[in-house]
């Protein structure tokens, strides 16, 4: 494995007996790279990430993540990731605090270091007053930057992110993103899904994926001129309508 | 007026869902309510649809009071959840099938209104709705909404997680039930469909913070908006907001959308400023405002 990569695929298949989910997708991610992953809904998206953080075996291919071979190291890829996505996120009816606690045990952080990060990560995002209030009570962007921060808890290499900001109000869809490029920043590596195709030109590197397989990947500004368009939106049309 | 709603306000418990809500639809308008999640759009739509009673305030739908007159207006309003509730153990055909049945009439009595919609699922009208595809699902229920011939048209989040070129086909349906008379109100996260809307409310915690077309709303954002970028866009973000000058900074795409706090804008001074942070290849345009900057600058 290439040093700077931290994902490496290739060939990577699934198959769920006739249909091919995944077709023979490659690529590579570097470290600190904010990779974008696009396609339209059915496209192969959720069953290539299902394979890259480990819990779905591919049919045939090569993956390696954070160093650890998705075949054979699956469990070892789960310590080394994040993974945060809007449907599963935090326990609602544990508090703040429980939840970061809770977190923090399962990615198996001493109580010191859980209690260090915790004070940290409550002031850091402002939520010092609902610290010990029940996640459930909290707004959706909230609890959505507060679910990002405890996929970092344990610094991982990676941290994957399954359409982190659907819903969510601009402001805190920004100040979202401002968290994505401060960890980016701090050399960790950030993969995500969005359907909000402005958040596709924060991304260094996107990938589309059309029926299976990744059918464009570059950086926004390639991608703009190799289709003649303006803004990702239009990119996108242009290549998930076939 | 199709639907006029005055001075509503709603509360569960100690949260305000909604406060002192007005605005009106015309017969035949494409009326949007943009706002995030938690905005209080639910709220409103379950108000309209006569499955909620607001605390102040009164609705028409129709012509039609929702408290008082509520049997009539579920006779002449559809309405598309945004939760998926259509029977799940139930076909395609069975589903479309039990709605007309419940209105009094028949799919062929008013196929043309659903029929290029229904064209597109009735391949696989025998499969159950639990095992369709998002946007299969989403067809059927809008089917399901317009099977008895309403007058207004409700759709909570019909394109919410749908990606961009779902979203792009469900706008041109609606566009074409427009067309043929129907009364839309619709609610969306995503500003870019307002867009599409003849006009909107932005709505925000319960309280509606601008209601016009959309090409107003963008005129009347009040400073000029300018589109910086940089060689690192996560230095530039933290530099402009370092800047004293600085009244927003909002990353944007590609850009990083900048407004200032004087009047006379000195671009060279950023410029200067932006340099003396280390940052390079700098360049500042002028662009025109969004409507999501103005949802921004509203809500800020």
């Amino acid at each position: 494995m290439n040093k700077k990569n931290v994902i490496e695929a290739q060939n990577l298949t699934k198959m769920f007996g006739d249909f091919t989910a995944v077709n023979a997708i490659s690529f590579d991610v570097k470290k600190g790279e904010i990779f974008g992953f696009l396609g339209a809904n059915g496209a192969g998206k959720t069953t290539a990430m299902k394979m890259l953080i480990g819990i779905s075996k591919p049919t045939s291919g090569a993956a390696k993540v954070a160093g650890f071979d998705v075949f054979t190291n699956a469990e070892d890829i789960k310590k080394n990731i994040g993974y945060m996505s809007q449907k599963f996120a935090l326990y609602d009816d544990l508090t703040v605090k429980e939840n970061i606690t809770f977190f923090g045990g399962i990615y198996g952080l001493s109580r010191k270091s859980i209690k260090e990060k915790s004070a940290v990560l409550i002031e850091e995002l402002g939520l010092e007053k609902v610290a010990s209030k029940l996640v459930g009570s909290l707004p959706l962007g909230w609890k959505q930057k507060l679910s990002f921060s405890v996929s970092l808890l344990h610094d991982p290499k990676i941290v994957f992110l399954d359409e982190p900001t659907g819903g969510v109000d601009p402001i805190t869809r920004r100040q979202f993103w401002e968290m994505i490029y401060k960890a980016a920043n701090q050399g960790t590596t950030v993969f995500v899904t969005t359907h909000y195709m402005d958040e596709a030109e924060y991304c260094d590197r996107v990938s589309i994926m059309v029926n299976g397989k990744i059918e464009a990947l570059d950086t926004p500004k390639k991608l703009k001129q190799q289709f003649n368009v303006a803004n990702m939106n239009d990119v996108f049309l242009k290549l998930a309508r076939g | 007026m199709s639907i006029t709603v005055s001075n509503i306000s709603k509360s569960y418990k100690s949260v305000k869902a909604l406060e002192n809500i007005s605005f009106n639809v015309k017969e035949g308008e494409l009326f949007g309510l943009i706002g995030p999640d938690g905005a209080g759009k639910t709220t409103l739509f379950r108000i309209l649809t006569t499955l909620l009673i607001a605390n102040e305030g009164s609705a028409t739908v129709a012509d039609f009071d929702v408290v008082i007159d509520y049997k009539k207006i579920r006779n002449n309003v559809g309405y598309m959840p945004g939760k998926f509730s259509l029977y799940q153990d139930l076909t395609i055909e069975e589903n479309l099938n039990f709605f007309a049945t419940i209105f009094g009439t028949t799919i062929e009595e008013n196929y043309d209104l659903i029929k290029e919609i229904y064209v597109q699922i009735e391949p696989f009208k025998n499969r159950r709705a639990g095992k369709l595809s998002g946007g299969m699902k989403q067809k059927l229920a809008l089917c399901c909404a317009l099977i008895h011939k309403p007058k207004v048209l409700f759709l909570d989040e019909p394109t919410t997680g749908v990606d961009p070129v779902s979203r792009k086909e469900f706008w041109d349906m609606l566009k074409r039930l427009q067309q043929k008379g129907i009364t839309i109100l619709v609610s969306t996260p995503y500003m870019d469909e307002a867009a599409l809307c003849d006009r909107i409310a932005l709505i925000q915690d319960g309280k509606i913070l601008q209601i016009d077309t959309p090409q107003a709303i963008v005129k009347h954002y009040p400073k000029p908006i300018f589109n910086v970028r940089a060689n690192n866009t996560y230095q530039l973000i933290n530099s402009l907001k370092a800047y004293e000058h600085n009244h927003s900074v909002y990353p944007f795409g590609e850009f990083v959308h900048y407004t200032d706090k004087r009047a006379d804008f000195e671009r060279e001074d950023l410029i200067q400023y932006l340099e003396s942070e280390n940052l390079s290849d700098i360049e500042i345009e002028k662009t025109l405002p969004t409507i999501e900057d103005t949802f921004m600058e509203l809500a800020k």
